[in-house]
């Protein structure tokens, strides 16, 4: 299926002029956070890519990741970059089905063996061998492995196949993991939010197109580019936050006024990504900006982070039990060691020999 | 362990080891404290002096003049942590989230660059401190392996705070992490340690005000 139409001769097949493929580059570099000199290299690299081949693997998820990048991309430029791209193989958006569809990626890995770029959303079951989710007949473990083989690049689209996600979250019962849990010989960027923002997704194919590389990542496996900042700190509500303003409630005063959501369960200061910047639905809005604080969706583990709608700086779990057991043990520790304090001094006491003035006059020798 | 993975710790099982850590030990100190008893005093208490006890409380925390003459740095950099550190410790967004969440008890907050500068001048005399400690004779002579871990656990969260919140060193998550164990190792060590003079100076000032008062001393 792929083919080795160039993404100029494409976008001219979509009626996009040069000055529109050029400002699109413009906003590619900006959110990559590239220098604008950067913008005639991406024009370039782009005008010579070559259409990858890319197998799209969804394993426990909810497609809301797929969804998110068709719906709020179609029928925006960002699209065409996939249009760019030979999707050989996803399930949701193939036309194929059944065999002819397992084919079809059986076919792009033996073509463009080393080649491909595996994209994968959901988390991998590794439980009872596997059996919790299969295609085909073949476990998810199964398929990861095999097609990761043959994968230029790994891309983990959405905090499931990038950390675990909803499935890993406690208790698991799955046994639930992320790609890089499994894969540790192949380049792996990780997309993480749930689901990811679209334009982070295009961001990154285009880079790799660019550059022939992975972006920069930082520790978690996310590009820094997109990844390199909190929420907090980017969010529009920050200066409340500075000033002690907040909203208390989603109804108050303060949340009318958009204050702060820190104590309504913002997790904003702990969560990484670039909604703050080029949030959603074309640049519409996020969801702080619609009075709703942040979940942490783009970090680890953000299902057992405790309450969405508790403070950052609060017990994850009521501390009132582990509080009246300490207490509990403290008094009866204490009281032991006061009961052995008295005991000692009453030995001490009950030991003591009384000397008497008499006693100490007594010439030396004379002593009883 | 990521970082994320650290700071549910942190805020999970880690604060509820040490609170627990904390109370039993704070609990065991003031029995043992209370148990040793003292002797009675049999003679008749001065007149006027009934709530000496209570007075010395306060008085002790006021300057005194001879000794602020003798020992002005370590008055200086006395108040100047303890007021920073109880602005830092009391009056920040997050920490009053804490205690409306713990104990039920809330208030407003100060804005963030009066925190962070009282946090900053918390850290500076510290800093301060410790040098002085070990630049004076008789400080260092006097001063014992408790002096010297009690100062490390006081500045951790000092510290630790200050740079998340700057975002300096480590990334946030990280470091907001390691400021609630630093948090969390304070709790677990503050019944062993000087530090338990948080509660107890008020005991130790309470018993020699009321002594003296006893004894007709003017306070």
């Amino acid at each position: 299926m792929s083919d080795k139409l160039s993404l100029p001769v494409i976008l001219q097949a979509h009626g996009i002029s040069r000055r529109k493929f050029l400002t699109f580059c413009g906003s590619l570099a900006t959110l990559m956070a590239l220098p604008e000199s950067m913008v005639p290299a991406i024009a370039a690299a782009l005008e010579k890519a070559q259409r990858p081949s890319v197998i799209w693997l969804s394993f426990q998820e909810c497609t809301g990741c797929t969804e998110s990048l068709t719906r709020s991309h179609s029928p925006t430029l960002e699209s065409l970059i996939l249009n760019a791209i030979s999707l050989d193989y996803h399930h949701t958006l193939q036309a194929a089905s059944g065999e002819a569809a397992e084919a079809a990626r059986l076919a792009a890995m033996r073509q463009f063996y080393g080649k491909y770029l595996l994209v994968v959303d959901g988390s991998i079951p590794t439980g009872d061998g596997g059996v919790y989710s299969t295609i085909a007949g073949i476990s998810n473990l199964d398929m990861l492995q095999e097609t990761a083989k043959g994968a230029a690049a790994i891309v983990a689209v959405g905090t499931c196949a990038a950390f675990g996600g909803l499935p890993h979250a406690h208790p698991n019962p799955t046994g639930a993991v992320a790609v890089s849990d499994i894969i540790r010989d192949k380049p792996i960027i990780n997309i993480s939010g749930c689901p990811p923002i679209p334009v982070v997704i295009t961001g990154v194919l285009a880079h790799y197109l660019t550059f022939g590389a992975i972006p920069e990542l930082d520790a978690l496996g996310r590009p820094k580019a997109f990844y390199g900042e909190s929420i907090h700190d980017r969010c529009y509500r920050r200066p409340f936050y500075d000033q002690g303003k907040f909203a208390k409630t989603f109804d108050d005063e303060g949340a009318r006024n958009g204050w702060c959501l820190f104590e309504l369960g913002c997790k904003g200061p702990t969560t990484f990504n670039a909604c703050a910047t080029t949030k959603w639905n074309q640049g519409t809005s996020f969801p702080i900006e619609s009075g709703h604080g942040c979940l942490g969706c783009s970090e680890p583990n953000f299902w057992d982070a405790g309450s969405f709608y508790q403070a950052l700086s609060t017990p994850l779990t009521p501390v009132g039990r582990a509080a009246a057991v300490a207490a509990a043990a403290g008094i009866v520790g204490g009281a032991a060691i006061a009961m052995h304090n008295r005991h000692t001094k009453a030995a001490a006491e009950s030991g003591h020999q009384t000397v008497t003035v008499k006693d100490l006059e007594k010439p030396p020798g004379e002593e009883k | 362990m990521n970082d994320m993975d650290l700071l549910l710790w942190a805020r999970g099982p880690g604060l509820q080891i040490a609170l627990a850590i904390f109370i039993a030990g704070m609990l065991l100190k003031l029995f043992e404290i209370f148990s040793l008893g003292r002797k009675q005093d049999l003679s008749v208490p001065r007149p006027g002096n009934a709530a000496a006890g209570w007075k010395t409380i306060v008085s002790r925390s006021l300057p005194n003049r001879a000794l602020l003459k003798r020992t002005f740095p370590t008055y200086l950099m006395g108040y100047t942590f303890h007021i920073g550190f109880f602005i830092a410790l009391l009056f920040a967004a997050p920490h009053i989230q804490l205690f409306r969440n713990t104990v039920g008890l809330g208030w407003p907050a100060l804005p963030n660059p009066l925190v962070d500068g009282a946090s900053l001048l918390a850290i500076v005399a510290l800093l301060l401190m410790l040098a002085y400690r070990l630049l004076h004779p008789v400080k260092r002579f006097l001063s014992t392996f408790d002096d010297y871990a009690s100062w490390a656990l006081t500045l951790a969260p000092l510290l630790s705070g200050y740079l998340a919140f700057h975002h300096l060193l480590l990334p946030y998550t990280l470091m907001l992490a390691l400021h609630i164990l630093s948090v969390e190792l304070l709790l677990v060590f503050m019944p062993f340690t000087k530090l338990f003079h948080t509660v107890s100076l008020f005991i130790a000032r309470w018993y020699n005000g009321d002594a003296l008062g006893h004894k007709g001393a003017r306070l």
